[in-house]
């Protein structure tokens, strides 16, 4: 039996419905397993059923899971409070382990955010931005940032949102007693079965305005390689391992859909904005006719300063 | 936060068994009598700032993160203005796998609502303790239909993914119409799962109108009870429910009602700010100004399930629409109480099934002809609108000459209910604490009537 203590922070919920998307094995591991805290499932309170105490509070636990980074002051406080009660601390997707889609915000001001919510939108009527200091809410951050950026995290499972196979891998091993797991350090092409030439096709680079070449009554390995065809493919700088365990072709791409690299940078540290220029280049294309380069790039690894730095 | 007669605040966080970050706050007086009770939401992320500057074709792709529980809607509605935006409409094929994806994208998020966040307060009831009230305490007292539950809400996400290549965080629809046509075999594979669904149903249904709803009318009718107007979608032909494409229908509280098209948006809603809350308060423009007092609201409307089922006249599809008589006869139209969303979910649940198996059965679904081969950028402007679990989704972007985005207004279906969900909370505090007497039975009945929307 094992104690588990979930929270999401910036997050969208879509990395907990991965958790519930582990199926019917989830249920068979249900004995063995002990969720101590978890909001989105149990009505257990920061403070106190009744609203007693002064302090927020989360149970003890063996294992703790954190999805979506940090925006607030809130995220601050309660993945401190987690890693203070938990003796393993998972990071469970890109939001949490890079920043994820949120940490796009990074390319604008909390301030340029804030004006066009409360005062420029077509349908607002202007009206003051929140009030942190008066009121019960927590205040927001300039930037959204990756849990390691505030404390030690064990385990870090990418994907928007992880596989469950990954998911029920971590928790396997957590129930085997071992306190690491590691993740491939491939790349999702390593992975991608389509026919590969390793020339560019005639044309320049396309967005999916255009609908690449292949035929649907044949296997994805049957298709010639998206980035040769000329489409923006993220699959040479993005983690392999969003199709699961299976071994079958990466999920955008089987639906014949270009890489965006939810799974964040190949390995920690690893810079897709930059590594992406030689891809690009070996192809024959010429990274400087990209649109939106920044946008694409840090499209879902936005934290760790990475989107302020470059400017 | 405190109103100056406030001895007392009671403040619960999270607001948990939802989507969301919320928390609520009940200020007593000194007698212990409630003031005032109002709900917050926690976070801003900016979406609507950080499209600006990406290619309107890849936002579909960035506003699913808006949420891993309905990111279908936010993905489908985003290339529904993006096709608005480039001037396209999608070939038939293309239109109908998208309506047949979001379909599909509603029935295990109706089970899931249904069965783990709402269930628990009506099977082990409200009072229970707060660590059996839950979807593990639901298997242990129901524990067949509990495994059911969770294979068929796995069933069909799985039947989903696998045709669409990600459930979570889509990425199949594409401005100008679908990602790829569908197979023969992949069309009777989901009809199979579809048929199936259909039977849980219909059978979810009865089993909450003989063993759940009966126990708890007293409840349906004393919490969470207040007028109100309401927002949905309808075919414009007869006025039936639809989720995917056809007119606005704004209500107001006694029931009268104006239809309008999606671009139109901005003549009927208008946002209100608060200082407590990161989230805005849309209204009805008309009203002239927003009034959250819950005895007589002003400006104040809700969408999501049962406001769809007020709006209507009628349900699409045939076992749907006998269940909406059964409905109205006992409840009338438009019906008020807050809870009555649960009842109008498992309606809606039905139509979902039905309306899937028939697209499933249309020929043209099948179709190589699903999306332009080429669609050059340009400067223009979309609105994209439809129907999402949690009610009406408006993604409304502009774009310039190279098809950049360069504004993005959404207005989403919690935005909508922010009114509804503080009012309820007020109405349900003030129903039922007197005398600052108290307990974690009663604040869980309070935060049910912001459970039924499930922000
Ligand atoms: S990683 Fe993706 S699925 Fe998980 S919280 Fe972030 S946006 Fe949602
Ligand atoms: S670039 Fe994309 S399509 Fe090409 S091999 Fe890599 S993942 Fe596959
Ligand atoms: S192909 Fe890329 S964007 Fe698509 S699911 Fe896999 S890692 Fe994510």
């Amino acid at each position: 039996m094992v104690t588990i203590a979930e929270e999401w922070l910036n997050s969208c919920s879509g990395c907990e419905i991965a958790i519930l998307n582990i199926g019917d094995v989830l249920v068979d591991l249900l004995p063995q397993l002990e969720f101590v805290h978890i909001p989105v499932l149990i009505d257990k309170k920061y403070y106190g059923q009744t609203g007693e105490n002064k302090e927020l509070d989360i149970p003890e636990a063996v294992v703790g899971i954190v999805s979506g980074g940090v925006r607030n002051s809130e995220h601050l406080e309660v993945l401190k409070k987690m890693r203070e009660r938990c003796q393993i601390l998972i990071a469970l997707g890109t939001c949490a382990t890079d920043g994820g889609i949120p940490a796009l915000g990074n390319m604008y001001s909390l301030q340029e955010i804030k004006d066009f919510m409360y005062r420029e939108s077509p349908t607002t009527v202007p009206g003051p931005d929140p009030d942190y200091k008066t009121y019960h809410i927590p205040e927001a951050f300039e930037t959204v940032t990756a849990l390691d950026e505030h404390v030690k995290v064990d385990i870090k499972l990418p994907g928007c949102p992880p596989h469950p196979d990954w998911i029920t891998a971590a928790v396997l091993a957590l129930l085997d007693g071992k306190t690491e797991l590691n993740l491939p350090e491939r790349s999702v092409c390593d992975t991608c079965p389509t026919i590969r030439k390793s020339k560019k096709s005639a044309g320049d680079l396309k967005r999916i305005l255009e609908c690449p070449e292949f035929d649907p009554e044949k296997p994805v390995d049957d298709m010639r390689c998206l980035l040769e065809q000329g489409f923006m493919c993220l699959g040479p700088v993005t983690r392999a391992g969003c199709s699961g365990m299976t071994g079958t072709a990466p999920r955008c791409i089987a639906t014949r859909v270009p890489c965006r690299g939810c799974y964040g940078p190949v390995k920690d540290g690893a810079l897709p904005i930059v590594d992406y220029v030689g891809a690009l280049s070996t192809v024959g294309y010429d990274p400087r006719k990209m649109v939106d380069r920044r946008g694409f790039l840090c499209r879902f690894s936005g934290a760790h300063s990475v989107l302020k730095k470059i400017g | 936060m405190a109103s100056p007669n406030t001895a007392k605040t009671i403040r619960v966080a999270p607001v948990t068994r939802i989507e969301g970050h919320a928390g609520f706050e009940i200020m007593l007086d000194d007698s212990g009598n409630v003031v005032d009770a109002r709900m917050a939401i926690m976070t801003l992320r900016g979406f609507e700032k950080f499209v600006v500057g990406r290619p309107v074709e890849e936002v579909r792709d960035i506003v699913n993160r808006i949420c891993g529980i309905c990111p279908w809607n936010h993905h489908l509605a985003s290339c529904k203005a993006a096709d608005g935006c480039l001037g396209i409409t999608p070939p038939p094929a293309g239109r109908k796998l998208r309506e047949l994806c979001h379909m599909l994208a509603f029935i295990p998020d109706k089970i899931l609502h249904f069965y783990f966040l709402a269930a628990p307060d009506f099977v082990l009831g409200p009072d229970a303790d707060y660590s059996v009230r839950n979807v593990v305490g639901v298997v242990g007292a129901a524990p067949d239909l509990a495994k059911q539950v969770v294979h068929m809400r796995y069933k069909v996400q799985m039947a989903l993914e696998k045709f669409a290549g990600k459930v979570i965080h889509p990425i199949a629809a594409v401005p100008g119409g679908y990602s790829r046509p569908m197979l023969e075999e992949e069309r009777k594979e989901l009809l199979a799962v579809v048929k199936e669904a259909l039977d849980f149903s219909v059978f979810s249904l009865n089993f909450a109108k003989e063993n759940v709803f009966p126990k708890y009318l007293d409840v349906i009718n004393t919490v969470g009870v207040f007028p109100s107007g309401y927002l949905g979608t309808v075919r414009p032909s007869d006025g039936a429910l639809e989720f995917h494409d056809g007119e606005l229908r704004m209500m107001d509280q006694n029931g009268n009602y104006e239809q309008f098209k999606y671009h139109e948006y901005q003549d009927y809603i208008a946002e209100h700010v608060e200082p407590w809350t990161y989230l805005k308060f849309p209204y009805m423009k008309k009203a002239g100004k927003i009034s959250l007092d819950e005895t007589n609201p002003v400006g104040v409307y809700r969408v999501n399930c049962l406001a769809r089922i007020n709006v209507c006249d009628k349900m699409a599809t045939p076992l749907a629409q006998k269940e909406l008589e059964i409905f109205r006869s006992a409840f009338g139209r438009p019906a008020h109480q807050t809870l009555l969303y649960n009842y109008a979910r498992l309606i809606e649940l039905i139509q979902c099934c039905e309306r899937a198996e028939e697209l499933l059965n249309d020929p043209e679904i099948t179709s190589r002809e699903v999306r332009h081969q080429k669609i050059e950028p340009r400067a223009g402007e979309g609105v994209g609108c439809l129907e999402a679990p949690r009610g009406t989704l408006i993604h409304h972007y502009k774009t310039d000459d190279n098809g950049l985005v360069t504004m993005a207004n959404l207005v989403v279906a919690t935005g909508h209910n922010n009114a509804g969900m503080n009012l309820g909370v007020k109405q349900a505090a003030k129903a039922l604490i007197k005398d600052g007497k108290y307990d974690q039975g009663v604040l869980n009945t309070i935060e049910m009537t912001i459970r039924a929307y499930d922000p």
